[in-house]
C-alpha cells in the first residue's frame, strides 16, 4: 500500500493537468474532431510509436500531451479571489503530508476551495451531502467545535467514510466564516486498504 | 488500455489512470448504447444527487484520450466481440463489468409461483434497464409484500413501493413504472433478514429516510436484538440503533401504509395462495438465533426449527448480486472464482492465479496486463465512495506497474492499435459501435422527452429505441 501511495507522489491531479493544458497555446488551437481520430492519430499522441497506447515517454515541450478539454474546467467550483484585507486562511494537509495554505473568501466551502486549487478532494455528489468523498479531518479540536454542528444527514454520510475520526467533517459542508480563519484540515489517507476480510465476510 | 464496463468503477479507474500515466489512452467497452452502469440503472430515481458523479465521468469521457465504445458486448454470440480479439491490441485490460446476476434462495415455490421477483430485476425495470423492460410486475394481488434481504437495495425497493408515486413523478423513473405503481395495492411491507439489526447491511441514510416517510408508519423493531446500553457501540452502528429505537412519527393505526424490519427469520418456502394456486399467498420462515454473540457484526444465524408463516402476495428477493466470468476468460487465461463471484486479485486490482486460498493470502502470480475494479474485484457491496476508493487503488496499481516496467500484455510488440485494430473485425461481426457523441444525442433526446412530462429525463427502455435516435 505504502508503495502505491509513494508512486502517486508528485503526480499532478487531473485538474492540474487541465490548467497545464490551457497554458499550451498550440494545443488549445487544435480542433476537436471526432475522439477516435484524434486519439488514434499517432502523430498527436506519441510520435514514432504509433502502437504504444500508454507511453513511458516523459512529457517534453516537443511532445505535449493532450489533456482534458477546456470545457472541463467549468465543472469545477469557481471561487473568486478574496479582496485584500478580507481574506481568510485555510490550510489543507494532503495525503502526502504537504501543506497548502490558501486565502479564501467568507462563504466559500472547503470542497469548492479544494477543487479550485487542485487539491485532491473528490466531490462525487458535488456537494449534495450524499457521498462522503469530500471527507476531511479537522486538525484542532477547538476549531472543530467552532464549526456549526453537523446535521443528521452529514453525520449519516460520515458514518460511511473511511477512517472516520472524532473531528471528521464533510468538506462540502464546511463554510468559511471569520471564526474559522486559520482552519487546518487533513485529507484522510489515500485508498481504502482492500483486505482479505472484505472477501471473508460473505 | 481497454476497460470493460462503463459504471463508476470503470470511470473512476480510467480517470486516475489517465491522470497518472501521461499519454495513456482508454477504450471503454459497454454492452449497452448508454454509459454509467448502476449509476443509471441502480441508483434510485429519488436519489438524483448520487448521480452527480456523472458530471465527472462526462469530463473524463470528453478527453481526446478516451474512446467510448458502446453497444458492443464481449462474447462469441452474434453482434458481439470475442475477448481474444481485444487482447493483441492493448497493453492492459481492466475488468469493471460489475455483477449481472442475482443470488437465488433455492427454496420451494421460487420458480413456480407468480408474484416473486428479483430485486435486481425490479430495480432494473423501474430504472429502465433494457433487460427488464418487459417485467411488468403485478402489484395488485394483495396488500402485503415481503422483501427478503436487508441491504440498501431491499430498502430502495421498500421505499419505491411505499412512498407514493407523487415524489417520483419528476424523477427519471420510467413512465411505465409510474403507471404500475399508481395501481399498486401494497400497504404493508416487511423487510426480512436472517440475522439481527447489528448484522444488517443497510446504511443509515437509507433506513432513516424510510423511517421518516410522512405517511408511512414504522413498526417497532424487536428491542431484544439491540443492546440495552448502545452508548458503547462504535459510532456508525450506534447511530443506526438510535434511529431504529426512536422509530417514525406516523402512527400505525392511522397511516395508510406501513413497514417493518423483521429480524432472525430464514426463508424456507414460498406457498401458494388458497384462492389462486399459481399465485404466491404466503411465505414460511424458520426463526433463528444469533451465535455466539448476538450483538457482534459477524454473528451467525442458527435455525431453531420453529416455523412461522407470513402472509404475502408479492415477494422481492434481494440477497445480493453475483458476478460471472466473461465468455472467453479461460481462453485468454484469466481465472474466475465462481464461489466468491469475483476475479482472483491481490486486493489492489491485479489479476492473479487462483491458487488455493488466494482470497485470504492475496498471494499468487500476477497475470500481466489484466486488472479488475468494482464488484468483480471485491464482491457486490459498497456505495459510490467505496467504489471510488477501490477504483483508485486499482489505478494506483496500474500506474505503479507501468512505471516499474513490469510486463504488460503485449510486451515488445508494437501492434497496440486499440479500437483501430479491432474495428474491422467488429464490422464483420455486425457490431454497431455507439460513440460518446452518439450517447450525447441519445441523452439529449431523453431529456427532451422528460421535459414534456415535467421529468428530469424519460429513458429509452429498449436498445432499438436508443439506436433509432442515431439513424
Ligand atoms: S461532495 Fe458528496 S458529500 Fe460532500
Amino acid at each position: 500500500m505504502s508503495s502505491a501511495i509513494a508512486a502517486s507522489r508528485g503526480m499532478p491531479s487531473l485538474t492540474k493537468l487541465t490548467s497545464l493544458y490551457l497554458r499550451v497555446p498550440s494545443a488549445k488551437a487544435a480542433p476537436l474532431r471526432s475522439f477516435s481520430s484524434i486519439a488514434r492519430n499517432p502523430g498527436s499522441l506519441c510520435p514514432g510509436k504509433p502502437g504504444n497506447l500508454i507511453s513511458h515517454k516523459p512529457w517534453t515541450t516537443s511532445n505535449p500531451p493532450r489533456y482534458f478539454s477546456a470545457s472541463a474546467v467549468s465543472l469545477h467550483g469557481h471561487v473568486d479571489p478574496p479582496k485584500a484585507g478580507e481574506e481568510l486562511y485555510v490550510t489543507f494537509i494532503d495525503k502526502e503530508g504537504d501543506e497548502h495554505k490558501i486565502a479564501v473568501n467568507k462563504g466559500d466551502n472547503l470542497l469548492t476551495i479544494a477543487q479550485a486549487h487542485d487539491i485532491e478532494m473528490e466531490g462525487a455528489c458535488e456537494g449534495s451531502c450524499a457521498c462522503s468523498t469530500c471527507h476531511v479531518v479537522v486538525e484542532d479540536e477547538e476549531m472543530f467545535d467552532k464549526i456549526p454542528e453537523a446535521t443528521d444527514d452529514e453525520n449519516d454520510m460520515l458514518d460511511l467514510a473511511f477512517g472516520l475520526t472524532e473531528t471528521s467533517r464533510l468538506g462540502c459542508q464546511i463554510v468559511m466564516t471569520p471564526e474559522l480563519d486559520g482552519l487546518r484540515v487533513k485529507l484522510p489517507s489515500a485508498t481504502r486498504n482492500m483486505q482479505a476480510s472484505n472477501f471473508g465476510k460473505k | 488500455m481497454a476497460v470493460i464496463g462503463s459504471g463508476p468503477a470503470g470511470f473512476y479507474t480510467s480517470y486516475k489512470v489517465m491522470s497518472k500515466i501521461e499519454n495513456s489512452v482508454i477504450d471503454m467497452y459497454e454492452h449497452l448504447p448508454v454509459p454509467f452502469g448502476l449509476v443509471r440503472f441502480g441508483v434510485a430515481p429519488d436519489h438524483p444527487e448520487v448521480k452527480n458523479c456523472q458530471d465527472k465521468f462526462q469530463e473524463v469521457a470528453e478527453s481526446p484520450r478516451f474512446n467510448f465504445i458502446g453497444n458492443i458486448s464481449i462474447g462469441d454470440h452474434d453482434g458481439a466481440l470475442p475477448l481474444r480479439s481485444l487482447v493483441p491490441h492493448y497493453d492492459a485490460i481492466l475488468f469493471a463489468y460489475g455483477a449481472s446476476r442475482d443470488r437465488k434462495l433455492n427454496i420451494l415455490g421460487e420458480d413456480t409461483l407468480k408474484g416473486i421477483y428479483s430485486a435486481r430485476a425490479f430495480v432494473g425495470w423501474y430504472n429502465g434497464l433494457p433487460e427488464y423492460s418487459n417485467l411488468t410486475p403485478d402489484l395488485t394481488q394483495g396488500e402485503e409484500a415481503v422483501v427478503i434481504g436487508q441491504g440498501n437495495v431491499a430498502l430502495d425497493v421498500a421505499r419505491i413501493l411505499l412512498q407514493g408515486v407523487d415524489v417520483l413523478r419528476s424523477t427519471d423513473i420510467t413512465e411505465n413504472a409510474i403507471e404500475t405503481l399508481k395501481k399498486s395495492k401494497v400497504k404493508r411491507v416487511r423487510v426480512i433478514g436472517r440475522r439481527g439489526p447489528l448484522q444488517a447491511a443497510f446504511t443509515i441514510k437509507e433506513v432513516r429516510e424510510l423511517v421518516k416517510l410522512p405517511s408511512v408508519a414504522f413498526h417497532p423493531v424487536d428491542t431484544s436484538l439491540i443492546p440495552e446500553d448502545i452508548s458503547k457501540l462504535p459510532r456508525p452502528p450506534r447511530r443506526i440503533m438510535e434511529v431504529l429505537k426512536k422509530g417514525g412519527n406516523a402512527s400505525i393505526s392511522t397511516a395508510p401504509r406501513s413497514w417493518s424490519l423483521d429480524f432472525c427469520l430464514s426463508p424456507k418456502s414460498f406457498n401458494p395462495s388458497k384462492v389462486l394456486p399459481d399465485q404466491l399467498g404466503s411465505m414460511s420462515f424458520e426463526k433463528t438465533t444469533l451465535s455466539p454473540d448476538p450483538f457482534h457484526p459477524t454473528a451467525k444465524a442458527i435455525g431453531t426449527s420453529e416455523i412461522i408463516d407470513v402472509p404475502s402476495s408479492l415477494a422481492f428477493r434481494s440477497i445480493g448480486y453475483k458476478s460471472e466470468a466473461l465468455p472467453g476468460f479461460e481462453e485468454i487465461g484469466v481465472p474466475f472464482d465462481n464461489c466468491l463471484g469475483v476475479i482472483p486479485n491481490d486486493h489492489l486490482g491485479r489479476v492473479i492465479n487462483d491458487n488455493d486460498g488466494w482470497s485470504t493470502s492475496g498471494g499468487g502470480a500476477q497475470i500481466p496486463g489484466f486488472y479488475c475494479a468494482g464488484w468483480v474485484k471485491r464482491g457486490p457491496t459498497g456505495v459510490i465512495a467505496s467504489t471510488m476508493d477501490d477504483a483508485f487503488s486499482t489505478a494506483d496499481s496500474i500506474a505503479e506497474d507501468w512505471y516499474a516496467k513490469v510486463p504488460f500484455i503485449n510486451q515488445g510488440h508494437k501492434s497496440c492499435l486499440g479500437w483501430e485494430g479491432i474495428k474491422e473485425e467488429a464490422r464483420e461481426k455486425n457490431c454497431r459501435r455507439v460513440t460518446w457523441e452518439d450517447w450525447k444525442k441519445i441523452d439529449k433526446v431523453e431529456k427532451e422527452r422528460g421535459q414534456e412530462n415535467g421529468k428530469e429525463r424519460e429513458k429509452f427502455t429498449r436498445v432499438e429505441d436508443m439506436l433509432a435516435v442515431l439513424d
